[in-house]
């Protein structure tokens, strides 16, 4: 255990993490793991911990899965959900956080729809921020899940073939699964549409894939992303029907694939969009384990960030006697 | 100019030979303890604990020619200190083989001192499920409790200051079987 | 009776008749009376050694936004027209998007009346193009002007209809105005916040494509050479702007052109952490801009610097990058940046750098000033190219402390500056006049 693994004060993101953080995080998620497996699915880690979930943007799963994270560890944590108003929406962020100050909060885990709300608040107050979705920017946890499924199904992260299926563009869940994979020393690509590939991608070292049945033959992971109706609606493709013809992951496309491919998705699916329902629910598909790990990973960096002063580490090291 | 790190002090309280003597009558006195194997459950405590209760458990299996159900307890999730420990501690893995209720749970560490781990691992092993007993089976008891914790069985017993430090080292871990007490 | 004023020993720099030599300036009766060396200073004048220090004419600001009427608490004429003066302008122009709109003869004549009562930097209106600047229908261009205004614009805005561009650079014509655009298609541009590019990408932000300035450009030059009409292409950013420019006035095309030293001095990584101080429309874009426009500034094809000064209140700028308003303030940075990145990296000339801010704005909006030739209105200012400071935003002299360069060191200042004939800047004394 050295100092260089620490986390910090918050987790707003992987683009400036370092891969021995994100693997300090992944390899605490296993003991989580068992925790969710026993008759008394708590621990009393968090205890006396209080957490708010402040989600701006409406969320069942993620802030379901944070608060099982929460009361697993014993903290004590009060919902917020507050839909921010088009014309006060900075207003609202900076008295939140203000508000969150004065009363004392050990930790925040906050969505918002305005990229980088997430280091807005860190950078305001002293509670830990954890990142559970800021705008287009990153979704870490989601990521860091995404890695852990991928290192139980494949032994390894190093040298994988993955690729982002999908709204890359309007996707923070692609951008955080960008810098996690390519930190772990994975090979990572993009599908999808023009219309809906970000500019400056390849500079990231990322290969672009303009057809599906390329990205099938190259890859040993696919992470398909959710489409949104509303790509439909602004013009970026012409109609979902056509989307899932061209770009969807299909049991056809994938019987021609050279090798099995392990086949992920963030959730919600649209079945019948991006996703074949067959393909979805198909022997080489880990998207519930995805669920699963995603309390883990939660617990694992909420008991990583909590609490914790770094003058006495020594303790740690050597555990009472 | 900073003065040199004061040397350290190492006395051998057990050797390889005394350690193993040690370990094989502390499996007998669990047998006497738990009348036998039928109920006996051995839980090692993180992590040296874990290999301890490994060695009874064999010791057992050659004189009673009955396998020992074994399972390891990780702590760190039970610790009171968590809020004020510097970086989080790594957690060790966790298992309990089946269920404990109407079981005689003997808790195995290498060293009693303070009692915290003992009370941390008896929280734990509660949320587990109600065993009819547990037992508390250590290879070192060093004094200085902090809390009313007391050893049904133990290997060695010595008295040491706050400022010594018992170092055990088990041949699977660390190469070879010893236990000091460093100054 | 304003005394006369006798500035001794400075560097005399004139671009108007390509003067850089030492002299002494004689202004008397809100005129320049005389340029040469050995000056007697008549009686009761004030009389100012300023060896070591420039003399120029005043810096002339084509593109400022003062918030008057309509949100004081940012910006007032007042308030403008003193950071105007803390800045070395002795002239500004007033974008028309206030509250409501200045788009009639009362609301022009409303600013002219605030500009002389604050007596410190004239501050000269622009008119709205449209009524409301809804983009429908055109505004009194000929009223406007009797009332004092200089140009039109809707800017804040484009005009998206070609058609009532085109016909407003054809009414304009009667007047000798310039229409000054905002050149930004909306479709393209739609929900964006800062460059489209690698930077945008990684931060998760929506991004203005250079593309959606350029199209309005080329549409511009366009309908500027169909009508015969002058159009001013306001704060370019994009290289791709400065190709069509460029070609256009080859062709003999009335346009001119302006760039913001913002968009000079720094690129969209000024974004990184989301910094919403280094948010504005059009947004920082790429290096290769930036050498863009400095080459075409220093060519002509961008005949002068603009600040687009946008004040706003703290609490705006304190929120999420997506939230936060478009625009910084510069009437006060203006040159010293501009100084220090242009001048002092040697990119610039130093009377280049005054032609561009002084001379060439004057005469793109056919404004009296930017010369010292004897006779011309004494709009004057006095720099001290040597003086190093460091930019804290509470001493501004605007109400507003929206800036990117916090914090910056830069070198050059405005140490005094006279608008007809009269102190309205003394860096040296407690207060001006």
């Amino acid at each position: 255990m050295n100092a260089s693994s620490t986390l910090g004060k918050d987790l707003t993101g992987l683009e400036h993490m370092t891969p021995d953080q994100i693997r300090l995080i992944l390899d605490t998620a296993e003991p989580f793991k068992e925790v969710s497996e026993r008759p008394i699915k708590k621990v009393p880690a968090l205890r006396g911990k209080t957490i708010v979930n402040l989600f701006f943007e409406a969320s069942t799963r993620t802030r379901i899965s944070f608060e099982f994270a929460e009361k697993r560890l014993s903290a004590d944590t009060v919902n917020v959900a507050a839909t921010g108003s088009s014309v006060s929406k900075g207003e609202t962020l900076v008295d939140t956080a203000r508000n969150l100050e004065a009363m004392r909060i050990d930790m925040v885990v906050i969505r918002h729809p305005s990229s980088g709300a997430a280091e807005f608040l860190g950078n305001r107050i002293d509670s830990n921020v954890i990142n559970a979705g800021d705008g287009k920017h990153e979704h870490p946890t989601q990521a860091l899940l995404d890695l852990l499924t991928i290192r139980d199904k494949h032994g390894k992260i190093e040298g994988l073939k993955v690729c982002l299926v999908g709204d890359v563009l309007h996707s923070r869940v692609a951008r955080s699964n960008l810098w996690g994979l390519t930190k772990l020393g994975a090979e990572v690509a993009v599908c999808g549409p023009w219309t809906l590939l970000p500019r400056g991608i390849e500079e990231l070292g990322v290969k672009v894939f303009g057809r599906i049945e390329e990205a099938i033959e190259w890859a040993d992971v696919l992470n398909v992303l959710r489409l949104q109706l509303e790509r439909m609606e602004k013009g970026f493709i012409p109609s979902l029907r056509e989307y899932y013809r061209v770009f969807g992951v299909t049991t056809e496309r994938l019987e021609r694939a050279p090798k099995a491919i392990t086949i992920m998705h963030p959730g919600p699916m649209n079945r019948g969009v991006e996703i074949d329902s067959r393909v979805a629910d198909g022997p080489h598909s880990v998207i519930l384990d995805q669920v699963t790990n995603g309390v883990a990973v939660r617990m694992a960096v909420l008991y990583l960030l909590a609490g914790g002063r770094a003058e006495l580490a020594d303790a740690a090291k050597r555990g009472s006697e | 100019m900073p003065r040199p790190p004061k040397a350290e002090e190492r006395t051998t309280l057990l050797d390889a030979r005394a350690m193993s003597r040690a370990l094989q009558r502390m499996a007998v006195e669990i047998l006497e303890l738990a009348h036998g194997t039928d109920d006996l459950v051995l839980i090692g405590i993180q992590r040296r604990g874990v290999e301890l209760a490994a060695r009874i458990a064999r010791l057992i299996e050659q004189s009673e020619g009955a396998a020992v159900p074994r399972g390891a307890l990780d702590i760190t999730l039970y610790r009171d200190d968590l809020g004020t420990v510097g970086p989080k501690p790594v957690i060790g893995e966790t298992h309990i083989p089946g269920d404990l209720t109407d079981k005689h749970a003997v808790i195995v560490d290498d060293v009693l001192y303070t009692g915290r781990t003992v009370r941390a691992a008896l929280d734990e092993l509660t949320d587990f499920g109600r065993p009819k007993r547990i037992s508390l089976c250590v290879l070192v008891d060093r004094g200085g409790r902090e809390l009313p914790i007391q050893a049904d069985i133990v290997g060695k017993s010595v008295k040491t200051g706050r400022d010594e430090r018992v170092d055990v080292q088990v041949e699977e871990l660390d190469g070879r079987d010893q236990v000091d007490v460093i100054r | 009776m304003i005394p006369p004023i006798l500035l001794q020993g400075g560097r005399v720099i004139d671009p108007s008749r390509d003067m850089d030599q030492a002299a002494d300036v004689l202004i008397q009766d809100g005129t320049i009376a005389s340029v040469g060396r050995g000056l007697a200073a008549p009686d009761g004048a004030i009389v100012r050694n300023v060896k070591g220090k420039v003399v120029t004419p005043g810096l002339v600001d084509l593109h400022v936004h003062l918030r008057e009427p309509g949100n004081e608490d940012e910006e007032t004429v007042a308030s403008g027209a003193r950071a105007a003066a803390a800045g070395g302008f002795t002239a500004i122009c007033a974008m028309p998007n206030t509250d409501p709109v200045t788009d009639n003869q009362a609301a022009v004549g409303f600013i002219v009346r605030q500009s002389g009562r604050a007596g410190l930097a004239r501050v000269h209106p622009i008119g709205a193009v449209s009524i409301g600047q809804k983009g429908e229908r055109l505004a009194e261009f000929g009223e406007m002007v009797s009332a004092g205004a200089v140009a039109v614009s809707d800017d804040g805005k484009p005009v998206v209809s070609s058609h009532l561009m085109r016909t407003a650079l054809e009414y304009a014509r009667t007047f000798n105005i310039p229409v000054a655009d905002h050149c930004e298609d909306p479709t393209l541009a739609g929900g964006g916040v800062m460059h489209e590019g690698l930077v945008a990408t990684r931060l998760g932000l929506k991004g203005i494509p250079a593309a959606a300035e350029e199209i309005i450009v080329a549409r511009d030059v366009l309908l500027a050479e169909l009508t015969g009409g002058h159009v001013h292409l306001c704060h370019m950013s994009a290289r791709g702007s400065v190709a069509i420019i460029r070609e256009a006035k080859e062709r003999g095309i009335r346009v001119t052109a302006e760039v913001t030293p913002h968009h000079l001095t720094l690129t969209d990584y000024a974004c990184e952490e989301y910094d919403t101080h280094a948010k504005m429309n059009p947004p920082l874009r790429e290096a290769a801009d930036v050498a863009a426009l400095r080459g075409a500034l220093k060519d002509g094809v961008i005949d002068c610097i603009a600040s687009d000064h946008a004040p706003h209140a703290y609490d705006e700028k304190e929120a999420a990058f997506d939230d936060a308003p478009f625009g910084v303030v510069g009437l006060e940075t203006a040159f010293a940046v501009a100084h220090t990145e242009l001048v002092e990296s040697g990119v610039f000339t130093l009377p280049e750098l005054i032609r561009r801010m002084s001379t060439e704005p004057a005469r793109v909006f056919h404004l009296a000033g930017g010369s010292l030739a004897p006779g011309a209105v004494a709009d004057v200012t006095v720099f001290d190219p040597a003086a190093k400071w460091s930019v804290d935003p509470t001493t501004f002299h605007s109400k507003s402390h929206n800036t990117p360069f916090a914090g910056r060191a830069l070198t050059g200042r405005a140490v005094l500056t006279i608008v007809a004939g009269a102190i309205v800047h003394d860096l040296d004394s407690a207060g001006t006049r």
